[in-house]
Order: structure tokens, then C-alpha cells, then sequence
């Protein structure tokens, strides 16, 4: 057997490619009589469509025009609901929703009768924001603008306020964020009544894309197929998405006959037009003991769904299960609600919620420290979540866990106590205009894998296949999207089979060719489908050893030897592994209670920020990630993920706001959405604790990919709390608010 | 790119000279194109209203850097490279060189230039506050001669200028012996690079012996319609010496004299706000 490959730092298998330019990404395709396709989008934000006009000045008989009439199947993107359109036929629901495609051999030619394409609508009055919708004043979706609630409740929270020494309210708010993947949305299609439909593309979840295209077209499996590019960068922004613009390309090349269509969003296109960082509102009221103990939570929680359904139901989900954090507390009771407004669907980005919610919370759990007189750090050290104990949902912690261990950790390598007191004497000497330091922390976890029920659900199957000269080939829907899905999955099949990492390869995600894995989302790619790549690999060591080919112990010449001999014999050499979940787990659908979670991830994370009082801008000179993620798979890769999460987290805090007028993004380029460079970057440093999770791949590793992504917001604002002594309770804290907020306070 | 390209043209004259006669024989129909950094921005986002260019970028006439014992002379050409690579400039003028190292990128630093971020007549523009406090002067070229011009008074309003449209800028004059001059730079743009200014601040003065400022100037950008030299403030400033009362009286006039906006990048609010704390700054620091 070969030393372990698990956790070392390996090439990653598609980094040669990449470097070299030979990677490809849909962009980089082309194809015989392709036509390019364009997306004709409403102007406004609600209403009806009176009449679409083509202008002067365009050879229209050269064009494919698609509308809603132009459907096969049903016009409805299926994901969750049935509830958006692929095109609008009567009503408009949000700006810039699709309403009619167009397709040309000439590119230039296709924008300028796009822009001659006149949609005429008669305005209905829309709804912009959160608080609108809850109050409806317009109802703009079913009864009454709720896509979803959730009821989590956890003792009897309703006893705790009589006998609690202390409430402490708060109310806390989050903007929308772009994804900002660097390759935009982009597909090709081939569809017609013959062949059926095939797209390939840039994306996370090629059988998302698979099931949108069955309803669209109304065709049998089969006879459609998704092909997953190379792609550049998802964050979440190319979970849903990739089914909108792989039906337009698809019903384009259809009404062409079956001529492929190519259609490539730009920056411009991609950040008015696609999905978002829901924006979230959060409402805690806390009770607790004069020695710090948390009696009870109560937590509203309201996330902002945009016009239709798409993932809104469990975004929410999941911001709801995290609302509460790592704390142990009796008595919680967390309502929360996704409601529509008229803008663009927000969408699925890395953390789905639970940034939003984490955000609150550890906000308030400073407000409630020094309100009960003790500093963030021992109040959380009185609270936190211990082995044995629940979460607010009542799922029991089996594995050992050390939130304490943690943030002692990362104080130690912060040197965050000296520096805490440091700078509250040095910034009582700071005059007008000098710069202010702080220091802050945020304590989280963050559940790998799809909520509750979701795995059982999805029943996620993995492929591994051996061919005769011994290579093995893994079979999984589970795309590379920059993360490292393909090196982790090797590195996870090679130590199984004890084979040279060179010797495992991976399959183009295909769904002519590979199972369904699921989607490449919710933190669960490493730790539920890796686990399922482990036992396919070992199911080829198992036919071969069954079939007597192969003795308990073999060099790599034995196993290539062994395969030659059953290819030959037999055939092909495949095996397949199914999803089961871990005994003993039991979640509750309707009581929103048991394991939410086959395991988490935990974590501290600490920022250090200077506040300029001459520009009220903020930097974060100094940021710490400690987490305990179960085994550390390759530790360049986890880290790079840590170290992206957090400059996303960073960005999300200080410099990414959407600004929006009726509905619409207006700054929709990388010019006047601001997004931090590498020099407004800190030193980002990571370190791992290694905790194996039972049921995890590869020595127990779990999920890690969203987890980043939670704790940067509150742990800069709880620092910018203490340089500047004011409590801001928004993300994005941009320098005009940070001005505000000083200007209330002086 | 959004633009439909069959509806532009770009042409490359043979020389200054024919540039002009192409642009007095057609008036107005004819735009340079220099670097191209703003121009390609609006030609993506479909939004380039004009569609005649000429191409001036390898014209001999509008580069170089002369410096004589009166003035530093830049050729419109001239790069945000340039100025930083050349160390007469920066030491010199280094509101300049500041202001070079923040604009753009590297790469819009290679391409983009000073003649163009003038033209341009972008009230955001990162260099003409500097150029302000530099008293620079502007060379308008045309077929039918040319002539110089304080830049002060060149820009007229929001992207209206003192140019006719059969005049080129081929060269930008500044005139020396700000050696002493005390400067102070801040471009605020919340990200540390490839920002747009929300306020860009270049500012000079001269403390004299008896503690009083001399020759006090206040470029600023993004603050009103156009960039602008504070001539009200630096009239509040003249022979006062800098405390408390001087910095008080000074910023009020400073908050009365711009006329920021709300736009998607920031607030009036914050605009002013800033406006008089890099002066209050400035002044504070004179004196050290």
C-alpha cells in the first residue's frame, strides 16, 4: 500500500490545463452554424405586457424569435415550484425578467435588434422592500407575499421573560451580495424534436439543469442530456440560474431546427439579471440570567425571496437552523418567514442563509454581554454548546466538540486580550480625525450537507470504473468549480484502493454518462459525496477480490493486472454506491426538530480593524480563521477556501452594496460594485482543528465550503463596536452609514 | 460589448496636421481617441453616443516631456506610467505622481492619459485636481493655430469645456518652482485600488515665517459638476495662520463651495462631509 494521499497537498488534476489556457469553458466552444442568443428583458418591475413591436432598421426575417407560444413543455423552471416562467407572456413580476429570446449567426447584429425590441407595459404598482411585503401593501405573490415559514421551537420560551434578570432586544439587517464568479453565465445548446436536447455549460448542478429541461420540453430522461464545462467559479450564483439560461439557449436552437445556440451573459447582463444574496432581516429578543446563562431566545427572521419561489424556501431553512448558534439554550423559538418583492430572484450563495441569521446573532450576543457586564468572550464561554447537549432544533451533539478550545486558540494566535485592552486605551487618546482600532470576534457553525430529510431525499448515487490497463474513473454529477472537487475526489478513491493518485481520474460531470450526485452545494461535496466516492472505489476492490483477481494485500502492478483479467473475463468494471443515512439520525418535517445536520463545522473567528475618522472607511488589518472541520482532505485547497470565504465574508461587511432603484440593480459593474482588491485584504490566516466525523470520507472529513463565509461580518462589526464605540446593526457598513452612525453618537 | 461596432469609426491620421484638417474640414463629427480607458467603457456598456474617432495615440506631437528653467511640459500623451517613471515629475509635482499611482489599474495606468482624463472632463478624474493646484495650462491646437489657456477656467460645466470641436490638447504646461509648496493627496474610493473617487482632494499651501499661509490651493474632485479649484476657500485662508478658528471658518466655506451629489457611489452628505475633514487635515498638518 502507498502512503496516504489524504491530506497532503497534491496538484490539483485540472490545474495544468488551467494554467496553460488548455482548459475549456463553454465560451471557448464553437460549433458548426452556431447562432448566438440574446434575452429581450422587462423594463420594468410589475405589470402587464400590453404589446412587444420590433423596430426599423432590422432584417427580423433573419432572426429565430422565441416567446412563451414557442414552449413545448410547460413554461415553469422547475426546481422547487412551479412558479417562474422561462419567458412572461401576461405579466412582468420583476425588472429585467426574461419576456422573449433572440438568435443570429451575427453577434453584432443581434444586439442591435435587441435593443429594437420594444415591449410596451403597463405598469402595476411593485413592492421593493422586506417591510413592504410583510405589510402588504401590494400582494404580489399567492395570499400573501409568503413563500415559505418555518416555526423552530425549543422548550417553552414563552415561561423565560418572567424569570429572566434581563431582555435584551436587537434588530440586525443584511443587503444583497453578487456572487461575482469570474467566468459569467454561459451556455451552448443543441435541441430538436430527433435528437432531443443537450446543453452544455457553466455550472454547479448539471441534473438541476436536467430536470428544468424534462418540464420544458416535456421529454422523457433520456432524450435530454447536460453536459457540465469547465467552469469558472459558482458560489451558489450557478445552482439555479444555469436552468434559466440553458431553457433559453435550448428553446432558441429548438425553434432554429436543431442549429446550436450559444448564449453568454455579460458582467453587465449576469449582475442586473441574475440571482443574489437574499437580504435578510433579523429581530432577537434574549433572556438571560445576572451570571450570564441564556434562558431563552426568541428570533424572527426574514429573508427577502425577490419574485418567484426558486430556492427561497431553503435558503431560509437553513438561516433558520443557524439563527440560534453554537450556544446551548432551553428555551428558543425562531419564526421565519421568506417573502416576495419585485426584484430579480435572490438566490442560492455560499452560506444560503445562515450568514444572514449568523450575522444577528452574534451581534446581539455582544449586546447581550455587556448588558449582563461580562466581556463577549466569557459570555459565550458560559453558553456554549457542549457533547450531549442540543441545538435549537433538539439535535443531540455526539461528536466531541470545543467551541472553548477554539476561541482560546484563536485568541492566543491574535493575541486578542492585550490588544482588546490596548486599543481601548489608545483609542480614548485618539483626536478628530486620527484612526481607531478595534478588535472583535464571532463564534458559529455551519451544517454540511442538505438540511433534515434532504440527503434521504436526494439519495445521491457515486460511480467508480475500472478500466483494463487499471486506471480508475469516478462517476459523480458533482462538478469542479474551482473548490478542488476533482483533486479531493481522487485523493479520496486512491487512498481507498491504496493506488497511485496519477492512476484516478475523474468523469466530465454528463448526465449521459454519470449518476446523480446531487448538487454541488451546501457544504456537502467533500463530506457526503466523497464519502459515497470511497465506497464506489472500494466496491472495484471488492468484485475484483469476490472474483478472486485480487489478495488482501497488492503492489499497483497486482490491481492493474487483476482489472486486465476481469475487463477481459467480464467486462466492464464498474461499481456504484447509493447515499444511506447514518443510523440513529431522525428529523421531523413538520416540527422543524431532530437532526438538522449530519454534522458541523465549528468555528472563531477574530478581525482587527482600524475605523479612519477623516473617511469613516474601515480596513481589517488582521483576520484569524480557527475551525474544527473534521479531517483535513488537502490542505491547500481548504485553506484557499477558508481564505476565499473570508475575502467574500470581507467584502459582504465593507464593500459589496447592490444599490437598487425600483427594483432594478444600477450598479451593475465591477466599476461602481464594489468589491475589495487584494490590497484592501488582510493577512488571512487559517488554521484547521481535526476532529474525524464518523460518517465522513477519508478519515471523518465534513463540510467546509460555506462555512467562511458566516463569521466575517459580525466579528468586523463587533471590532468596529469597539474603535468606534457605535453598534451598527446593517451589512454592508458602507462609510456613509459608519458617517451616520458616528455623527448620531457625537 | 454591447455596442454595434458596424456603426463606429476609427481612423488613423497620418499626422497632427492631418488630424486637424480632417476635424476643421468636419467640425464636431470627429473625436479623439487616445487611450481609449474611458471611451472603452462606454463603447462595452453600448452606451458611446459618438461614433467618429480619430486615432491620435501614435502621434509624435502630442508626447514627450519637456522641461525648461520656466515649466515642466507634458505631451497630452503622456501616460499615468509616464509620470510615475519619470523622477523630475514626481519629486516636482508629486500630487501628480499620486495621483498617477491611483488611477485605475496597471493596465489603465499604461494606456490611460493625462491629456484624456482632462478631455475626458470626468468631474471623478483623479489628476486635474492636482493639475489645479499646479496652475496648469492647456494648449489647444487646431488648423488654424493655436492657443494657451489657464486650466482653471477650462472646464465650463458638467462635460463642457472652453474647446472648440476643431481643437486638439496636445500639451499640458506647468509652471515650476512649487518646490516648496506643502501638498497633501487623498483619493477616497473605499477600495485602496481600481476605485472611482467619491472625493479625490489635492491640495498645496506655503506657511510663511510668520506662521501665516501663503498661497493657499484646493483642487477637488467629485464634488461638483466639475473638478474644481476652491477659490472662496483659499480666499478664507490667505494670511490667516492655521488654528482652530482659520480650519473652522475654512471648512464651512469649503462645504458652501463644492456642490456634491447622491449618486450610486455615495452621498452629498458624506461628500461635504469628507471634503472639510481632508481640509481640516491638511491644515492641521501644515504645521508640522
Amino acid at each position: 500500500m502507498l502512503t496516504e494521499i489524504v491530506g497532503k497537498p497534491v496538484p490539483r488534476k485540472e490545474g495544468r490545463s488551467k494554467v496553460t489556457g488548455a482548459a475549456r469553458y463553454v465560451d471557448d466552444l464553437r460549433m458548426p452554424g452556431m447562432l448566438y442568443g440574446a434575452t429581450v428583458r422587462s423594463p420594468v418591475a410589475r405589470g402587464r405586457i400590453r404589446s412587444v413591436t420590433f423596430g426599423e432598421g432590422v432584417p427580423w426575417d433573419e432572426f429565430v424569435v422565441v416567446t412563451a407560444k414557442d414552449i413545448p413543455g410547460e413554461n415553469a423552471v422547475a426546481l422547487i415550484l412551479l412558479d417562474q416562467p422561462y419567458l412572461a407572456s401576461e405579466f412582468v413580476n420583476h425588472a429585467e425578467e426574461p419576456i422573449l429570446l433572440l438568435a443570429h449567426a451575427d453577434k453584432q447584429l443581434l444586439e442591435r435588434a435587441r435593443r429594437a425590441v420594444h415591449v410596451d407595459i403597463e405598469p402595476l404598482p411593485a413592492v421593493f422592500t422586506l417591510a413592504d411585503s410583510l405589510a402588504r401593501t401590494q400582494t404580489i405573490w399567492g395570499e400573501d407575499n409568503i413563500f415559505k415559514s418555518y416555526l423552530v421551537d425549543k422548550g417553552n420560551v414563552d415561561e423565560v421573560w418572567a424569570q429572566a434578570d434581563l431582555v435584551v432586544e436587537g434588530e440586525y439587517s443584511t443587503g444583497a451580495q453578487e456572487q461575482l464568479y469570474i467566468e459569467t453565465n454561459g451556455v451552448i445548446a443543441v435541441a430538436n424534436a430527433e435528437e432531443g436536447v443537450t446543453v452544455w455549460g457553466s455550472m454547479q448542478c448539471p441534473y438541476y439543469v436536467h430536470k428544468a429541461l424534462l418540464k420544458l420540453f416535456a421529454l422523457p430522461p433520456e432524450r435530454v442530456r447536460v453536459v457540465q464545462c469547465e467552469t469558472g467559479g459558482g458560489f451558489g450564483g450557478k445552482e439555479e440560474y444555469p436552468s434559466m439560461i440553458g431553457g433559453h439557449a435550448a428553446l432558441l436552437s429548438w425553434k432554429a431546427g436543431g442549429r446550436p445556440v450559444k448564449i453568454i451573459y455579460d458582467r453587465a447582463e449576469d449582475m442586473v439579471a441574475t440571482t443574489k444574496r437574499h437580504p435578510s432581516l433579523t429581530r432577537h429578543r434574549t433572556a438571560v440570567s445576572r451570571d450570564g446563562r441564556l434562558l431563552g431566545m426568541e428570533i424572527e427572521f426574514v429573508v427577502d425571496g425577490g419574485a418567484y419561489a426558486t430556492l427561497s424556501a431553503v435558503v431560509l431553512s437553513r438561516g433558520t437552523i443557524h439563527a440560534a448558534g453554537p450556544y446551548n439554550c432551553p428555551n428558543v423559538r425562531i419564526r421565519s418567514r421568506a417573502v416576495a418583492t419585485n426584484v430579480p430572484p435572490h438566490g442560492a450563495f455560499r452560506g444560503f442563509g445562515a450568514p444572514q441569521s449568523i450575522f444577528a446573532l452574534e451581534r446581539q450576543m455582544d449586546k447581550v454581554a455587556a448588558a449582563v457586564g461580562l466581556s463577549p468572550a466569557e459570555f459565550r464561554r458560559r453558553n456554549f454548546i457542549r457533547q450531549g447537549e442540543t441545538t435549537a432544533t433538539g439535535q443531540v451533539i455526539r461528536e466531541p466538540v470545543d467551541m472553548a478550545g477554539l476561541l482560546d486558540r484563536a485568541f492566543e494566535l491574535t493575541d486578542y486580550q492585550a490588544k482588546r485592552e490596548r486599543f481601548a486605551r489608545e483609542n480614548a487618546a485618539v483626536g478628530a480625525g486620527g484612526v481607531k482600532r478595534g478588535i472583535g470576534f464571532a463564534s458559529f457553525m455551519h451544517g454540511a450537507g442538505f438540511t433534515g430529510s434532504g440527503e434521504d431525499y436526494l439519495k445521491s448515487i457515486v460511480g467508480a470504473e475500472a478500466d483494463a490497463s487499471g486506471r480508475v474513473r469516478i462517476l459523480a454529477a458533482s462538478t469542479e468549480i474551482g473548490q478542488g472537487t476533482n483533486t479531493i475526489f481522487a485523493q479520496i478513491a486512491s487512498d481507498a484502493l491504496g493506488l497511485n493518485y496519477d492512476l484516478v481520474e475523474m468523469a466530465q460531470p454528463d448526465t449521459g454518462n454519470v449518476p446523480d450526485s446531487g448538487p454541488t452545494v451546501a457544504s456537502r461535496t467533500c463530506m457526503i459525496v466523497g464519502r459515497l466516492v470511497e465506497s464506489a472505489a472500494l466496491g472495484l476492490r471488492q468484485t475484483l477480490q469476490g472474483a478472486g483477481l485480487l489478495a488482501d494485500e497488492y503492489t499497483e502492478g497486482d490491481w492493474r493486472e487483476a482489472c486486465r483479467q476481469y475487463v477481459e473475463r467480464y467486462g466492464a468494471l464498474k461499481s456504484f454506491s447509493q447515499y444511506k443515512p447514518p443510523p440513529g439520525v431522525r428529523w421531523d418535517d413538520e416540527k422543524y426538530e431532530g437532526d438538522a445536520y449530519g454534522a458541523f463545522a465549528w468555528a472563531v473567528y477574530v478581525a482587527e480593524v482600524s475605523v479612519d475618522t477623516l473617511t469613516y472607511e474601515t480596513r481589517v488589518d488582521d483576520f484569524v480563521a480557527v475551525q474544527e472541520v473534521g479531517k483535513v482532505v488537502h490542505p491547500i485547497l481548504a485553506a484557499g477556501q477558508i481564505e476565499g470565504g473570508v475575502a467574500q465574508a470581507i467584502g459582504f461587511t465593507l464593500y459589496e452594496n447592490v444599490v437598487w432603484q425600483d427594483g432594478r440593480m444600477v450598479n451593475n459593474g465591477m466599476t461602481n460594485y464594489v468589491m475589495p482588491t487584494s490590497v484592501d485584504l488582510p493577512p488571512i490566516r487559517v488554521h484547521f482543528e481535526e476532529q474525524p466525523y464518523e460518517y465522513g470520507p477519508a478519515g471523518g472529513a465534513k463540510g467546509i465550503g460555506e462555512l467562511p463565509m458566516d463569521g466575517g461580518a459580525p466579528a468586523i462589526l463587533n471590532a468596529i463596536e469597539q474603535a468606534t464605540g457605535v453598534s451598527f446593526t446593517h451589512v454592508p457598513l458602507m462609510p456613509e452609514a459608519l458617517m451616520r452612525g458616528l455623527s448620531e453618537t457625537t | 460589448m454591447r455596442a454595434y461596432l458596424p456603426d463606429y469609426n476609427l481612423r488613423a491620421p497620418r499626422s497632427l496636421a492631418d488630424a486637424l484638417d480632417l476635424m476643421a474640414r468636419e467640425p464636431g463629427v470627429w473625436r479623439a481617441f487616445a487611450g481609449g480607458t474611458d471611451l472603452m467603457v462606454l463603447l462595452e456598456f453600448g452606451a458611446l453616443q459618438h461614433k467618429n474617432f480619430l486615432s491620435i495615440r501614435h502621434l509624435p506631437e502630442l508626447r514627450g516631456i519637456e522641461i525648461t528653467p520656466e515649466h515642466v511640459t507634458l505631451g497630452a500623451l503622456t501616460t499615468y506610467t509616464h509620470i510615475q517613471r519619470d523622477a523630475d515629475v514626481r519629486r516636482e509635482f508629486p500630487l501628480l505622481g499620486a495621483a498617477g499611482r491611483e488611477t485605475g489599474g496597471i493596465a489603465i495606468q499604461n494606456r490611460g492619459t493625462l491629456g484624456g482624463n482632462v478631455v475626458n472632463a470626468s468631474p471623478a478624474a483623479d489628476s486635474p485636481p492636482a493639475l489645479l493646484v499646479y496652475d496648469a495650462q492647456l494648449e489647444l491646437v487646431s488648423a488654424s493655430g493655436a492657443r494657451w489657456i489657464d486650466y482653471r477656467n477650462f472646464h465650463t460645466g458638467y462635460k463642457q469645456m472652453d474647446m472648440r470641436p476643431d481643437e486638439l490638447l496636445r500639451r499640458i504646461r506647468l509652471p515650476r518652482a512649487t518646490g516648496d509648496l506643502k501638498t497633501y493627496y487623498r483619493k477616497v474610493g473605499t477600495r485602496k485600488a481600481q476605485a472611482i473617487s467619491k472625493i479625490c482632494f489635492a491640495a498645496g499651501a506655503r506657511l510663511a515665517s510668520d506662521g501665516r499661509i501663503k498661497d493657499a490651493r484646493l483642487g477637488l474632485g467629485s464634488v461638483a459638476p466639475t473638478v474644481l479649484r476652491c477659490a472662496r476657500t483659499e480666499d478664507v485662508l490667505r494670511d490667516r495662520t492655521p488654528d482652530e478658528a482659520t480650519i473652522k471658518a475654512a471648512c464651512a466655506m469649503l462645504v458652501e463651495e463644492i456642490a456634491p451629489i447622491d449618486d450610486m457611489r455615495s452621498t452629498a452628505q458624506y461628500r461635504a462631509r469628507v471634503a472639510a475633514n481632508l481640509l481640516a487635515d491638511f491644515l492641521v498638518n501644515l504645521k508640522k
